[in-house]
């Protein structure tokens, strides 16, 4: 019985979606739209995710030495920075490298390179570029160099300087952007998304108010709840599964066309690779919402009709 | 048998629509209901399929109260009341075989039976040509016969006709009437409430009077009056 009563309500769901083409055709329409706002914000917080990633990939600190520190000590203060949770790498520059470096850099500047010449030895101290986890971090890291740890054994700080200090400005403001820029997606793409869902459940309501005098015929021949309200969810799901078909076609063209012109603009991230390497989540996505938008906003808007 | 005891209806606006009604309709009887609009004859029908709450008062069909019933027992009362209203009702988006089709699956009858019993029911009332057209292609009369077939198909004990003839010419009021009759020599019980003094007095069955909520005459063989 159950399997018969489950066979006659998706028969008269897809007979309803059928006979009612031109309202079927709007709604799968607003259901399109409601699902390309949704796909934008996915994607729109794949390209701030992106830009915000390469900028935090920016942010360094450098920790110089003092030109007598030993190169085992040095590497003592690596091994111990890498234990640390926050850090997520840690470059090490020796003197020569750091020397090799300074040469090429002002490879122009005669000037330089004879009053390098005119020293003996090489007046750079090694160095460690420490990049953090989170931005945030930069300050407990510079914290942890200028403790304990970073003391020779004659009880005198190996470390020249650290430059989060001279930094400490910009970093501070980098990590505050970052932060905002996360809320402020955040919420715009909630807000996008709650609006669309009204738009699409909106558009529901009105179809099932049309149907609203059947309903109550429905009723009155003693046909359960499950049964009227069973069709209306059928054509709901079929909306939200058309709907986020149609979308799906459409980002293609569409992502396309965004990937080629603004690759350089966003750092480095091509839209279209984007959209093709995550179809299957995305479309995963777009189809379990529109079903369930397309469902709910079903149950939800012919329940006020049943209540005879 | 349906029994209405004591029942009174007053709505929040302390309108009364049915002041202290007591009324017993037995098995196989036919009982027509007149009286002015507004005299509360639709209002006392919805009691009986649990459309309406009565504020004081009970009504049972056979030995249960109906305003007693949950959902799914509601659902089976209303299988047993074949209900056909003034403005037919028809759900327009399915064809006539679909709209009587569609009582006999809400009711749990099988394929084979539906696939028998609608156009056998559809013969009874005349319109076995039309069963691929849709409401709006028949006549008023037509979808009223229509509305009765479906009210038929799930061989209800009562029939309930709320002004069936009240959108019709008289040669359809005629038809209609006739099927009615039909039916009640079947064995249904049929309850017809109605303005038209020619159905009642040609019918010569019981008559009961109403006006502003009351039972103010209950005649087992009446004439039209008020």
């Amino acid at each position: 019985m159950i399997w018969t009563n489950f066979k006659r309500i998706v028969k008269i769901g897809f007979m309803n979606f059928w006979r009612n083409a031109t309202v079927s055709l709007a709604s799968v329409f607003m259901m399109t739209v409601t699902l390309i706002v949704t796909g934008f914000v996915i994607l729109g917080g794949a390209v701030l995710d992106n830009s915000l990633n390469v900028l935090k990939d920016k942010i360094d600190v450098t920790a110089t030495f003092i030109t007598s520190a030993s190169e085992e000590d040095i590497l003592k203060i690596k091994a111990s920075l890498e234990n640390l949770n926050e850090v997520s790498l840690v470059t090490y520059t020796s003197r020569e490298e750091a020397l090799e470096t300074f040469k090429e850099r002002h490879a122009n500047d005669q000037s330089i390179l004879t009053a390098l010449n005119e020293l003996n030895e090489n007046p750079l101290g090694a160095s460690l570029d420490i990049k953090a986890q989170d931005p945030s971090q930069y300050k407990g890291i510079a914290e942890f160099l200028e403790g304990s740890s970073a003391l020779s054994s004659g009880g005198v700080s190996i470390i020249d300087h650290v430059n989060y200090y001279q930094n400490k400005v910009a970093i501070d403001k980098l990590g505050d952007i970052i932060k905002s820029a996360d809320k402020l997606g955040l919420a715009v793409a909630m807000a996008f998304i709650l609006l669309s869902i009204l738009i699409a459940f909106n558009t529901i309501r009105l179809t099932i108010y049309i149907a609203k005098e059947e309903i109550s015929v429905m009723r009155l021949v003693g046909a359960s709840t499950t049964y009227i309200q069973g069709p209306f969810v059928i054509v709901g799901v079929m909306y939200g599964l058309l709907g986020a078909i149609l979308a799906l076609i459409i980002f293609l063209p569409i992502t396309y066309w965004i990937g080629n012109t603004t690759e350089n603009f966003f750092i480095g991230l091509n839209l279209f690779t984007y959209y093709l390497q995550n179809f299957l989540s995305i479309a995963g996505i777009l189809l379990l919402s529109g079903v369930m938008v397309g469902a709910i906003s079903s149950l939800w808007a012919s329940r006020r009709y049943l209540r005879i | 048998m349906i029994f209405f005891d004591r029942v009174s209806k007053v709505y929040p606006d302390s309108f009364v629509a049915l002041q202290n009604i007591t009324l017993t309709i037995e098995p196989k009887e036919f009982v027509s209901i007149v009286g002015q609009s507004g005299a509360g004859k639709t209002t006392l029908l919805k009691m009986l399929l649990a459309e309406e709450r009565p504020s004081e008062g009970k009504v049972f069909f056979g030995s249960n109260d109906v305003h007693r019933l949950n959902k799914s027992e509601i659902n089976d009362l209303r299988r047993k009341i074949g209900m056909v209203f003034q403005d037919y009702r028809l759900i327009s988006g399915k064809t006539i075989y679909e709209n009587i089709a569609f009582t006999m699956e809400a009711s749990g009858r099988t394929d084979e039976e539906i696939e028998k019993d609608v156009p056998h029911v559809l013969e009874l009332v005349d319109l076995a040509s039309k069963v691929w057209n849709f409401p709006h292609e028949l006549s008023g009369g037509e979808r009223q016969r229509v509305a009765i077939a479906r009210a038929l198909v799930n061989q209800p004990d009562v029939l309930i006709a709320d002004e069936p003839t009240g959108n019709l010419d008289p040669v359809n009021t005629y038809d209609i009437v006739q099927i009615l009759k039909k039916i009640n020599d079947f064995g249904t019980t049929v309850i017809l409430t109605t303005h038209n003094k020619g159905i009642i007095d040609a019918l010569d069955k019981r008559v009961i009077v109403m006006e502003k909520g009351k039972i103010i005459r209950d005649d087992k063989k009446g004439k039209y009056f008020i």
